[in-house]
Protein backbone atom coordinates (compact mmCIF):
# COMPACT_ATOMS: atom_id res chain seq x y z
CA UNK A 1 0.00 0.00 0.00
CA UNK A 2 1.63 2.96 -0.88
CA UNK A 3 1.87 6.62 0.93
CA UNK A 4 -0.87 8.18 -1.32
CA UNK A 5 -3.57 5.03 -0.76
CA UNK A 6 -2.88 5.50 3.43
CA UNK A 7 -3.46 9.44 3.53
CA UNK A 8 -7.05 8.88 1.31
CA UNK A 9 -7.91 5.90 3.89
CA UNK A 10 -7.07 8.42 6.73
CA UNK A 11 -8.87 11.45 5.39
CA UNK A 12 -11.84 9.48 4.26
CA UNK A 13 -11.82 7.95 7.95
CA UNK A 14 -14.08 10.83 9.42
CA UNK A 15 -16.03 10.94 6.68
CA UNK A 16 -17.26 7.89 6.84
CA UNK A 17 -17.49 7.73 10.46
CA UNK A 18 -20.45 10.82 10.22
CA UNK A 19 -22.26 9.41 7.41
CA UNK A 20 -22.56 6.10 9.75
CA UNK A 21 -23.19 7.90 12.80
CA UNK A 22 -25.66 10.77 11.22
CA UNK A 23 -27.21 8.27 8.69
CA UNK A 24 -26.54 4.71 8.80
CA UNK A 25 -27.11 4.15 12.77
CA UNK A 26 -30.44 6.86 12.89
CA UNK A 27 -32.00 4.60 9.82
CA UNK A 28 -31.42 1.17 11.39
CA UNK A 29 -32.66 2.51 14.73
CA UNK A 30 -35.90 4.14 13.70
CA UNK A 31 -36.47 1.71 11.20
CA UNK A 32 -36.09 -1.22 13.45
CA UNK A 33 -37.59 0.32 16.54
CA UNK A 34 -41.11 1.59 14.09
CA UNK A 35 -40.48 -1.50 12.48
CA UNK A 36 -41.09 -3.71 15.96
CA UNK A 37 -44.11 -1.98 16.91
CA UNK A 38 -45.78 -2.90 13.23
CA UNK A 39 -44.39 -6.19 13.54
CA UNK A 40 -45.99 -6.18 17.08
CA UNK A 41 -49.65 -5.30 16.12
CA UNK A 42 -49.27 -7.56 12.45
CA UNK A 43 -48.15 -10.66 15.03
CA UNK A 44 -52.07 -9.80 16.77
CA UNK A 45 -53.54 -9.57 14.11
CA UNK A 46 -52.17 -12.75 12.50
CA UNK A 47 -53.14 -14.68 15.67
CA UNK A 48 -56.83 -13.06 15.67
CA UNK A 49 -59.67 -14.96 15.51
CA UNK A 50 -61.25 -13.02 13.10
CA UNK A 51 -60.42 -14.56 9.62
CA UNK A 52 -60.28 -11.53 7.69
CA UNK A 53 -57.94 -9.77 10.38
CA UNK A 54 -56.05 -12.63 10.00
CA UNK A 55 -55.67 -12.74 6.32
CA UNK A 56 -54.71 -9.27 5.83
CA UNK A 57 -51.62 -9.76 8.22
CA UNK A 58 -50.88 -13.54 6.01
CA UNK A 59 -50.86 -11.23 2.79
CA UNK A 60 -48.87 -8.44 4.26
CA UNK A 61 -45.95 -10.83 5.25
CA UNK A 62 -46.33 -13.03 2.41
CA UNK A 63 -45.50 -9.54 0.09
CA UNK A 64 -42.44 -8.03 2.15
CA UNK A 65 -40.99 -11.66 2.21
CA UNK A 66 -42.11 -12.73 -1.49
CA UNK A 67 -40.11 -9.28 -2.84
CA UNK A 68 -36.74 -7.86 -2.93
CA UNK A 69 -36.15 -5.19 -0.51
CA UNK A 70 -34.35 -3.44 -3.15
CA UNK A 71 -37.35 -3.55 -5.34
CA UNK A 72 -39.63 -2.02 -2.44
CA UNK A 73 -37.03 0.83 -2.12
CA UNK A 74 -37.47 1.74 -5.70
CA UNK A 75 -41.11 1.21 -5.69
CA UNK A 76 -41.39 3.53 -2.79
CA UNK A 77 -38.68 6.13 -3.82
CA UNK A 78 -39.14 6.14 -8.04
CA UNK A 79 -42.35 4.46 -8.29
CA UNK A 80 -45.06 5.88 -5.88
CA UNK A 81 -43.97 9.60 -7.67
CA UNK A 82 -46.55 8.17 -10.29
CA UNK A 83 -49.04 8.13 -8.31
CA UNK A 84 -48.38 11.53 -6.81
CA UNK A 85 -46.80 10.06 -3.89
CA UNK A 86 -43.38 11.53 -3.50
CA UNK A 87 -40.54 11.26 -0.32
CA UNK A 88 -37.05 12.42 0.33
CA UNK A 89 -34.80 9.79 0.47
CA UNK A 90 -34.17 9.58 3.90
CA UNK A 91 -38.02 9.25 4.62
CA UNK A 92 -38.47 6.77 1.93
CA UNK A 93 -35.80 4.53 3.06
CA UNK A 94 -37.27 4.70 6.98
CA UNK A 95 -40.33 3.36 5.28
CA UNK A 96 -39.20 1.09 3.07
CA UNK A 97 -37.06 -0.61 5.95
CA UNK A 98 -39.63 -0.23 9.07
CA UNK A 99 -42.43 -2.20 6.20
CA UNK A 100 -39.20 -4.68 5.51
CA UNK A 101 -38.84 -5.54 9.24
CA UNK A 102 -42.09 -5.33 9.99
CA UNK A 103 -43.22 -8.02 7.86
CA UNK A 104 -39.74 -10.82 8.67
CA UNK A 105 -40.18 -9.47 12.76
CA UNK A 106 -44.33 -10.28 13.07
CA UNK A 107 -43.83 -13.78 12.20
CA UNK A 108 -40.63 -13.81 14.80
CA UNK A 109 -43.09 -11.88 17.55
CA UNK A 110 -45.84 -14.19 16.60
CA UNK A 111 -44.32 -17.80 16.94
CA UNK A 112 -42.79 -16.01 20.31
CA UNK A 113 -46.30 -15.83 21.24
CA UNK A 114 -47.16 -18.97 20.43
CA UNK A 115 -44.31 -20.37 22.40
CA UNK A 116 -45.84 -18.83 25.79
CA UNK A 117 -47.74 -21.76 27.51
CA UNK A 118 -51.62 -22.05 27.07
CA UNK A 119 -51.85 -21.92 31.20
CA UNK A 120 -50.39 -18.29 31.07
CA UNK A 121 -52.98 -16.81 29.55
CA UNK A 122 -55.59 -18.94 31.63
CA UNK A 123 -54.14 -17.94 35.01
CA UNK A 124 -53.70 -14.70 34.66
CA UNK A 125 -57.44 -14.20 33.31
CA UNK A 126 -58.58 -16.38 36.36
CA UNK A 127 -57.10 -13.59 39.02
CA UNK A 128 -58.51 -11.30 36.68
CA UNK A 129 -55.94 -9.57 33.97
CA UNK A 130 -57.98 -8.78 30.38
CA UNK A 131 -56.40 -9.55 27.10
CA UNK A 132 -53.57 -5.99 27.40
CA UNK A 133 -52.52 -6.92 30.70
CA UNK A 134 -51.99 -10.18 30.01
CA UNK A 135 -50.28 -9.46 26.96
CA UNK A 136 -47.80 -6.79 28.33
CA UNK A 137 -47.54 -8.24 31.79
CA UNK A 138 -47.23 -12.11 31.42
CA UNK A 139 -47.19 -13.30 27.59
CA UNK A 140 -44.88 -10.79 26.26
CA UNK A 141 -42.00 -10.06 28.52
CA UNK A 142 -42.07 -14.58 28.54
CA UNK A 143 -41.88 -14.73 24.73
CA UNK A 144 -38.83 -11.64 24.70
CA UNK A 145 -36.94 -14.68 25.65
CA UNK A 146 -37.46 -16.42 22.46
CA UNK A 147 -37.28 -13.32 20.49
CA UNK A 148 -34.53 -11.48 21.20
CA UNK A 149 -32.03 -14.74 19.46
CA UNK A 150 -34.00 -14.37 16.03
CA UNK A 151 -34.94 -10.62 16.31
CA UNK A 152 -31.14 -9.67 16.45
CA UNK A 153 -30.27 -10.97 13.37
CA UNK A 154 -33.13 -9.52 11.91
CA UNK A 155 -31.35 -6.01 13.36
CA UNK A 156 -28.22 -7.06 12.49
CA UNK A 157 -28.90 -7.77 9.05
CA UNK A 158 -31.29 -4.14 8.64
CA UNK A 159 -28.10 -2.76 9.89
CA UNK A 160 -26.04 -3.92 6.35
CA UNK A 161 -29.20 -3.56 4.28
CA UNK A 162 -29.53 0.47 5.04
CA UNK A 163 -26.65 0.18 2.38
CA UNK A 164 -29.79 -0.50 -0.39
CA UNK A 165 -30.53 3.48 0.85
CA UNK A 166 -27.27 4.28 -1.42
CA UNK A 167 -29.16 3.65 -4.59
CA UNK A 168 -31.66 6.03 -3.66
CA UNK A 169 -29.33 8.98 -2.70
CA UNK A 170 -29.27 8.81 0.77
CA UNK A 171 -26.05 9.93 1.73
CA UNK A 172 -25.15 6.56 3.90
CA UNK A 173 -22.03 4.90 4.55
CA UNK A 174 -21.79 3.06 1.62
CA UNK A 175 -22.34 5.89 -0.99
CA UNK A 176 -19.95 8.43 1.14
CA UNK A 177 -17.38 5.73 0.47
CA UNK A 178 -18.77 5.28 -3.31
CA UNK A 179 -18.38 8.72 -3.62
CA UNK A 180 -14.97 9.34 -1.72
CA UNK A 181 -13.37 6.30 -3.99
CA UNK A 182 -14.79 7.11 -7.40
CA UNK A 183 -11.93 10.15 -8.04
CA UNK A 184 -9.08 7.83 -7.37
CA UNK A 185 -10.40 4.42 -8.05
CA UNK A 186 -9.23 3.73 -4.80
CA UNK A 187 -12.16 1.23 -4.11
CA UNK A 188 -10.28 -1.27 -2.59
CA UNK A 189 -9.18 0.73 0.00
CA UNK A 190 -12.67 2.73 0.94
CA UNK A 191 -14.82 -0.15 0.59
CA UNK A 192 -12.48 -2.14 2.96
CA UNK A 193 -13.00 1.18 5.41
CA UNK A 194 -16.85 0.72 5.28
CA UNK A 195 -16.79 -2.71 5.53
CA UNK A 196 -14.70 -2.46 8.70
CA UNK A 197 -17.29 0.10 9.97
CA UNK A 198 -20.47 -2.21 9.21
CA UNK A 199 -18.52 -5.18 10.97
CA UNK A 200 -17.63 -2.88 14.35
CA UNK A 201 -21.60 -1.89 14.51
CA UNK A 202 -22.99 -5.45 13.80
CA UNK A 203 -20.02 -6.50 16.90
CA UNK A 204 -21.27 -4.20 19.14
CA UNK A 205 -25.33 -5.27 18.44
CA UNK A 206 -23.79 -8.93 19.05
CA UNK A 207 -22.47 -7.66 22.28
CA UNK A 208 -26.16 -6.01 23.51
CA UNK A 209 -27.64 -9.25 22.30
CA UNK A 210 -25.49 -11.62 24.43
CA UNK A 211 -26.47 -9.34 27.62
CA UNK A 212 -29.75 -8.88 26.91
CA UNK A 213 -29.99 -13.04 26.47
CA UNK A 214 -28.18 -13.33 29.67
CA UNK A 215 -30.90 -10.64 31.62
CA UNK A 216 -34.00 -12.66 30.01
CA UNK A 217 -32.58 -16.18 31.70
CA UNK A 218 -32.09 -14.91 35.49
CA UNK A 219 -35.45 -16.47 35.71
CA UNK A 220 -34.74 -20.09 34.50
CA UNK A 221 -32.83 -22.66 35.55
CA UNK A 222 -29.57 -23.00 33.97
CA UNK B 1 -81.86 -14.16 33.00
CA UNK B 2 -78.56 -13.18 34.13
CA UNK B 3 -77.66 -11.18 37.23
CA UNK B 4 -74.68 -9.22 35.75
CA UNK B 5 -74.30 -7.11 39.47
CA UNK B 6 -70.68 -7.31 40.48
CA UNK B 7 -70.28 -8.12 43.78
CA UNK B 8 -67.32 -6.19 44.06
CA UNK B 9 -68.63 -5.27 47.32
CA UNK B 10 -68.87 -8.31 48.88
CA UNK B 11 -65.96 -9.38 48.10
CA UNK B 12 -63.88 -7.02 49.78
CA UNK B 13 -66.02 -7.62 52.93
CA UNK B 14 -64.75 -11.39 52.47
CA UNK B 15 -61.03 -10.72 51.78
CA UNK B 16 -59.07 -14.02 53.01
CA UNK B 17 -58.10 -12.38 56.38
CA UNK B 18 -61.27 -11.21 56.71
CA UNK B 19 -62.72 -15.21 56.16
CA UNK B 20 -60.31 -15.90 58.87
CA UNK B 21 -62.31 -14.27 61.84
CA UNK B 22 -65.70 -14.78 60.65
CA UNK B 23 -65.48 -18.89 60.16
CA UNK B 24 -68.26 -19.82 61.95
CA UNK B 25 -70.54 -17.04 61.50
CA UNK B 26 -70.95 -18.27 57.49
CA UNK B 27 -72.09 -22.01 58.75
CA UNK B 28 -75.77 -20.39 59.72
CA UNK B 29 -76.65 -19.17 56.39
CA UNK B 30 -78.58 -21.52 54.42
CA UNK B 31 -78.56 -20.33 50.96
CA UNK B 32 -76.18 -22.04 48.78
CA UNK B 33 -73.02 -19.96 47.50
CA UNK B 34 -72.95 -21.64 45.04
CA UNK B 35 -75.71 -23.32 42.64
CA UNK B 36 -74.92 -25.09 39.34
CA UNK B 37 -78.24 -26.84 37.20
CA UNK B 38 -78.24 -27.99 33.89
CA UNK B 39 -74.56 -28.01 33.31
CA UNK B 40 -73.86 -29.57 30.21
CA UNK B 41 -70.89 -29.37 27.48
CA UNK B 42 -69.62 -31.36 24.41
CA UNK B 43 -66.19 -30.77 22.66
CA UNK B 44 -67.28 -31.59 19.24
CA UNK B 45 -68.93 -34.56 19.38
CA UNK B 46 -68.02 -35.70 22.59
CA UNK B 47 -70.41 -35.39 25.50
CA UNK B 48 -68.74 -34.12 28.61
CA UNK B 49 -71.03 -32.97 30.40
CA UNK B 50 -74.29 -34.03 30.44
CA UNK B 51 -76.54 -32.46 32.94
CA UNK B 52 -74.36 -31.33 35.83
CA UNK B 53 -76.79 -30.25 39.36
CA UNK B 54 -75.45 -29.42 42.63
CA UNK B 55 -74.93 -26.54 45.20
CA UNK B 56 -72.23 -25.97 47.57
CA UNK B 57 -73.37 -24.51 50.97
CA UNK B 58 -70.82 -21.41 51.99
CA UNK B 59 -67.96 -22.62 54.19
CA UNK B 60 -68.28 -26.15 53.10
CA UNK B 61 -65.68 -28.44 51.16
CA UNK B 62 -67.29 -30.18 47.47
CA UNK B 63 -64.42 -33.01 46.30
CA UNK B 64 -64.92 -33.97 42.77
CA UNK B 65 -63.57 -38.17 42.09
CA UNK B 66 -64.04 -40.10 39.20
CA UNK B 67 -61.93 -41.96 37.11
CA UNK B 68 -60.30 -39.84 34.19
CA UNK B 69 -62.52 -37.97 31.30
CA UNK B 70 -65.66 -38.55 33.33
CA UNK B 71 -66.17 -34.62 33.08
CA UNK B 72 -65.00 -33.10 36.49
CA UNK B 73 -62.80 -30.87 35.23
CA UNK B 74 -64.83 -29.97 32.72
CA UNK B 75 -67.39 -28.94 35.73
CA UNK B 76 -64.61 -27.45 37.91
CA UNK B 77 -63.34 -25.02 34.99
CA UNK B 78 -67.32 -24.06 33.85
CA UNK B 79 -67.46 -22.42 37.05
CA UNK B 80 -65.10 -19.88 35.98
CA UNK B 81 -65.98 -20.09 32.57
CA UNK B 82 -62.50 -21.34 31.66
CA UNK B 83 -64.81 -23.58 29.79
CA UNK B 84 -67.63 -22.34 28.42
CA UNK B 85 -70.93 -24.56 29.12
CA UNK B 86 -73.12 -25.20 26.64
CA UNK B 87 -76.21 -24.63 28.61
CA UNK B 88 -76.73 -24.79 32.42
CA UNK B 89 -76.87 -21.78 34.69
CA UNK B 90 -73.89 -21.39 37.16
CA UNK B 91 -74.40 -18.71 40.04
CA UNK B 92 -71.87 -17.71 42.51
CA UNK B 93 -72.98 -15.36 45.28
CA UNK B 94 -75.19 -12.34 43.46
CA UNK B 95 -73.59 -13.68 40.48
CA UNK B 96 -75.55 -15.65 37.76
CA UNK B 97 -75.26 -16.77 34.40
CA UNK B 98 -77.33 -18.45 32.15
CA UNK B 99 -74.76 -20.43 29.61
CA UNK B 100 -77.94 -21.04 27.26
CA UNK B 101 -78.06 -17.29 26.83
CA UNK B 102 -75.86 -16.66 23.22
CA UNK B 103 -73.73 -14.83 23.11
CA UNK B 104 -72.10 -15.06 26.85
CA UNK B 105 -70.04 -11.67 26.68
CA UNK B 106 -66.74 -11.35 28.02
CA UNK B 107 -68.68 -8.61 30.61
CA UNK B 108 -70.66 -11.87 32.21
CA UNK B 109 -67.18 -14.55 31.92
CA UNK B 110 -64.98 -11.68 33.97
CA UNK B 111 -67.49 -11.15 36.36
CA UNK B 112 -68.09 -14.79 37.04
CA UNK B 113 -64.44 -15.47 36.94
CA UNK B 114 -63.74 -12.89 39.61
CA UNK B 115 -65.57 -14.99 42.07
CA UNK B 116 -63.50 -17.95 42.29
CA UNK B 117 -59.81 -18.10 42.93
CA UNK B 118 -58.05 -20.98 40.68
CA UNK B 119 -55.51 -23.22 41.27
CA UNK B 120 -54.22 -25.35 38.64
CA UNK B 121 -52.80 -28.76 38.38
CA UNK B 122 -49.63 -27.50 37.10
CA UNK B 123 -49.26 -24.33 38.81
CA UNK B 124 -49.34 -21.77 36.70
CA UNK B 125 -47.04 -19.23 38.18
CA UNK B 126 -46.05 -16.54 36.34
CA UNK B 127 -42.07 -17.71 35.68
CA UNK B 128 -40.64 -14.01 34.83
CA UNK B 129 -41.70 -12.91 38.17
CA UNK B 130 -41.12 -13.26 41.75
CA UNK B 131 -43.01 -15.26 44.22
CA UNK B 132 -44.57 -11.74 45.60
CA UNK B 133 -44.87 -10.31 42.65
CA UNK B 134 -47.02 -13.33 41.34
CA UNK B 135 -49.35 -13.32 44.76
CA UNK B 136 -49.65 -9.10 43.79
CA UNK B 137 -50.23 -9.94 39.97
CA UNK B 138 -54.05 -10.05 40.85
CA UNK B 139 -54.83 -7.10 43.04
CA UNK B 140 -52.28 -4.67 41.46
CA UNK B 141 -52.35 -5.50 38.43
CA UNK B 142 -56.32 -6.39 37.56
CA UNK B 143 -58.02 -5.01 40.67
CA UNK B 144 -55.50 -1.86 40.59
CA UNK B 145 -55.67 -1.80 44.28
CA UNK B 146 -52.81 -0.08 46.22
CA UNK B 147 -49.11 -1.63 45.76
CA UNK B 148 -47.95 -1.45 49.38
CA UNK B 149 -51.51 -2.58 50.74
CA UNK B 150 -51.32 -5.72 48.42
CA UNK B 151 -47.70 -6.01 49.28
CA UNK B 152 -48.55 -6.38 52.75
CA UNK B 153 -51.83 -8.91 52.44
CA UNK B 154 -49.51 -10.81 49.84
CA UNK B 155 -46.79 -11.47 52.82
CA UNK B 156 -49.76 -12.52 55.20
CA UNK B 157 -50.53 -14.62 52.63
CA UNK B 158 -47.54 -16.30 51.86
CA UNK B 159 -47.37 -16.91 55.91
CA UNK B 160 -50.18 -18.57 55.74
CA UNK B 161 -49.06 -21.09 53.40
CA UNK B 162 -45.65 -21.47 54.89
CA UNK B 163 -43.46 -19.22 52.41
CA UNK B 164 -43.11 -16.26 53.95
CA UNK B 165 -39.43 -15.96 53.46
CA UNK B 166 -39.69 -17.04 49.61
CA UNK B 167 -40.91 -13.64 48.54
CA UNK B 168 -38.10 -12.53 46.23
CA UNK B 169 -37.44 -16.10 44.83
CA UNK B 170 -38.22 -16.68 41.00
CA UNK B 171 -40.67 -19.97 41.03
CA UNK B 172 -38.22 -22.19 39.23
CA UNK B 173 -36.20 -22.16 42.65
CA UNK B 174 -38.88 -23.70 44.51
CA UNK B 175 -39.75 -27.25 44.96
CA UNK B 176 -42.93 -28.73 43.38
CA UNK B 177 -44.98 -28.28 46.64
CA UNK B 178 -44.05 -24.80 47.25
CA UNK B 179 -44.56 -23.68 44.06
CA UNK B 180 -48.51 -25.01 44.40
CA UNK B 181 -48.38 -23.36 47.49
CA UNK B 182 -47.63 -19.90 45.89
CA UNK B 183 -50.66 -20.70 43.62
CA UNK B 184 -52.54 -21.70 46.22
CA UNK B 185 -51.62 -17.61 47.42
CA UNK B 186 -52.13 -16.27 44.45
CA UNK B 187 -55.34 -17.32 44.10
CA UNK B 188 -56.62 -16.34 47.46
CA UNK B 189 -55.12 -12.67 46.95
CA UNK B 190 -57.75 -11.66 44.74
CA UNK B 191 -59.76 -12.22 47.78
CA UNK B 192 -62.65 -14.82 46.01
CA UNK B 193 -65.46 -15.74 47.92
CA UNK B 194 -64.79 -19.25 46.58
CA UNK B 195 -61.44 -21.32 45.91
CA UNK B 196 -61.27 -23.59 42.94
CA UNK B 197 -58.83 -26.82 42.82
CA UNK B 198 -58.17 -28.33 39.96
CA UNK B 199 -55.88 -31.76 40.74
CA UNK B 200 -53.68 -29.49 42.69
CA UNK B 201 -51.26 -32.77 43.63
CA UNK B 202 -51.76 -34.60 40.61
CA UNK B 203 -48.52 -33.54 39.02
CA UNK B 204 -46.29 -33.74 42.63
CA UNK B 205 -43.63 -36.00 44.18
CA UNK B 206 -45.29 -38.28 46.31
CA UNK B 207 -43.69 -36.57 49.58
CA UNK B 208 -44.55 -33.15 48.46
CA UNK B 209 -48.21 -34.07 48.48
CA UNK B 210 -48.64 -33.55 52.27
CA UNK B 211 -48.12 -30.19 52.45
CA UNK B 212 -50.13 -28.57 50.04
CA UNK B 213 -53.26 -31.04 51.28
CA UNK B 214 -52.22 -29.34 54.86
CA UNK B 215 -52.78 -25.74 53.69
CA UNK B 216 -55.99 -26.62 51.65
CA UNK B 217 -57.20 -28.58 55.03
CA UNK B 218 -56.45 -25.49 56.81
CA UNK B 219 -58.07 -23.17 54.30
CA UNK B 220 -61.59 -25.37 54.90
CA UNK B 221 -60.30 -25.21 58.70
CA UNK B 222 -60.72 -21.50 58.44
CA UNK B 223 -64.04 -21.28 56.52
CA UNK B 224 -63.53 -20.88 52.72
CA UNK B 225 -65.65 -22.68 50.34
CA UNK B 226 -64.15 -24.63 48.34
CA UNK B 227 -64.44 -27.53 45.45
CA UNK B 228 -61.72 -29.95 44.50
CA UNK B 229 -61.34 -32.22 41.97
CA UNK B 230 -58.82 -34.59 43.19
CA UNK B 231 -57.90 -38.85 43.81
CA UNK B 232 -56.83 -37.81 47.14
CA UNK B 233 -59.49 -39.93 49.08
CA UNK B 234 -58.26 -39.61 52.13
CA UNK B 235 -58.24 -35.71 51.92
CA UNK B 236 -61.68 -36.08 50.84
CA UNK B 237 -62.46 -38.17 53.65
CA UNK B 238 -61.31 -36.24 56.21
CA UNK B 239 -61.91 -32.58 54.83
CA UNK B 240 -64.80 -32.80 52.30
CA UNK B 241 -68.57 -32.07 53.06
CA UNK B 242 -69.90 -33.16 50.01
CA UNK B 243 -68.46 -35.50 47.83
CA UNK B 244 -69.80 -36.15 43.83
CA UNK B 245 -68.50 -39.36 42.42
CA UNK B 246 -68.67 -38.37 38.25
CA UNK B 247 -68.52 -40.72 35.61
CA UNK B 248 -69.14 -40.24 31.70
CA UNK B 249 -70.49 -36.53 32.30
CA UNK B 250 -72.88 -37.12 34.97
CA UNK B 251 -73.05 -37.18 38.81
CA UNK B 252 -73.74 -40.67 39.69
CA UNK B 253 -73.05 -40.35 43.34
CA UNK B 254 -73.66 -37.55 45.95
CA UNK B 255 -73.71 -37.25 49.27
CA UNK B 256 -71.01 -37.34 52.63
CA UNK B 257 -67.40 -38.61 52.87
CA UNK B 258 -69.41 -41.72 55.01
CA UNK B 259 -71.83 -42.24 52.00
CA UNK B 260 -69.90 -42.15 48.92
CA UNK B 261 -66.77 -43.11 50.02
CA UNK B 262 -67.25 -45.81 52.55
CA UNK B 263 -70.76 -47.15 51.40
CA UNK B 264 -71.40 -46.22 47.58
CA UNK B 265 -74.31 -47.83 46.42
CA UNK B 266 -73.56 -48.32 42.82
CA UNK B 267 -71.19 -50.42 41.59
CA UNK B 268 -69.52 -47.55 39.33
CA UNK B 269 -68.62 -46.26 42.26
CA UNK B 270 -67.39 -49.17 43.99
CA UNK B 271 -65.11 -50.16 41.00
CA UNK B 272 -63.61 -46.91 41.11
CA UNK B 273 -62.59 -46.49 44.52
CA UNK B 274 -61.38 -49.72 44.54
CA UNK B 275 -58.95 -49.36 42.19
CA UNK B 276 -57.96 -46.15 43.55
CA UNK B 277 -57.86 -47.18 47.10
CA UNK B 278 -55.89 -51.50 46.11
CA UNK B 279 -54.95 -51.02 42.37
CA UNK B 280 -52.75 -54.06 42.50
CA UNK B 281 -56.07 -56.28 42.91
Amino acid sequence: MNDQTTQLILDSLGSLLRATVTTTIPLTVISFVLGLVLALGVALMRLSSVPAVSAVARIYVSLVRGTPLLLQLFIIYYGLPALGVRFDPFPAAILAFTLNVGGYAAEVIRSAILSVNKGQWEAASTVGMGYVTTLQRVVLPQAARTAIPPLSNTLISLVKDTSLASTIQVTELLRVAQEAAAPTYQFFALYGVAAVYYWVVCLVLSFVQVRLEERQNRYVAT
Amino acid sequence: MTESTSSISSMSSLSPLGSLSSLSSTAHETDPLVSVSGLAKSFGDHEVLRSIDFDVAPGSVTVLIGPSGSGKTTVLRSLNALDVADAGVVRIGDVGVDFAQRPVTKRQVATLRAQSGMVFQSHHLFPHVTVLENVTAGPVLAQRRDRPEAEAEARELLRLVGLEDKDGAYPYQLSGGQQQRVGIARALAIRPQLMLFDEPTSALDPELVGEVLRVMRDLAAQGWTMVVVTHEIRFAQQVADQVLFMDGGVIVERGTPEEVLTRPRTERARQFLHRILDPLD
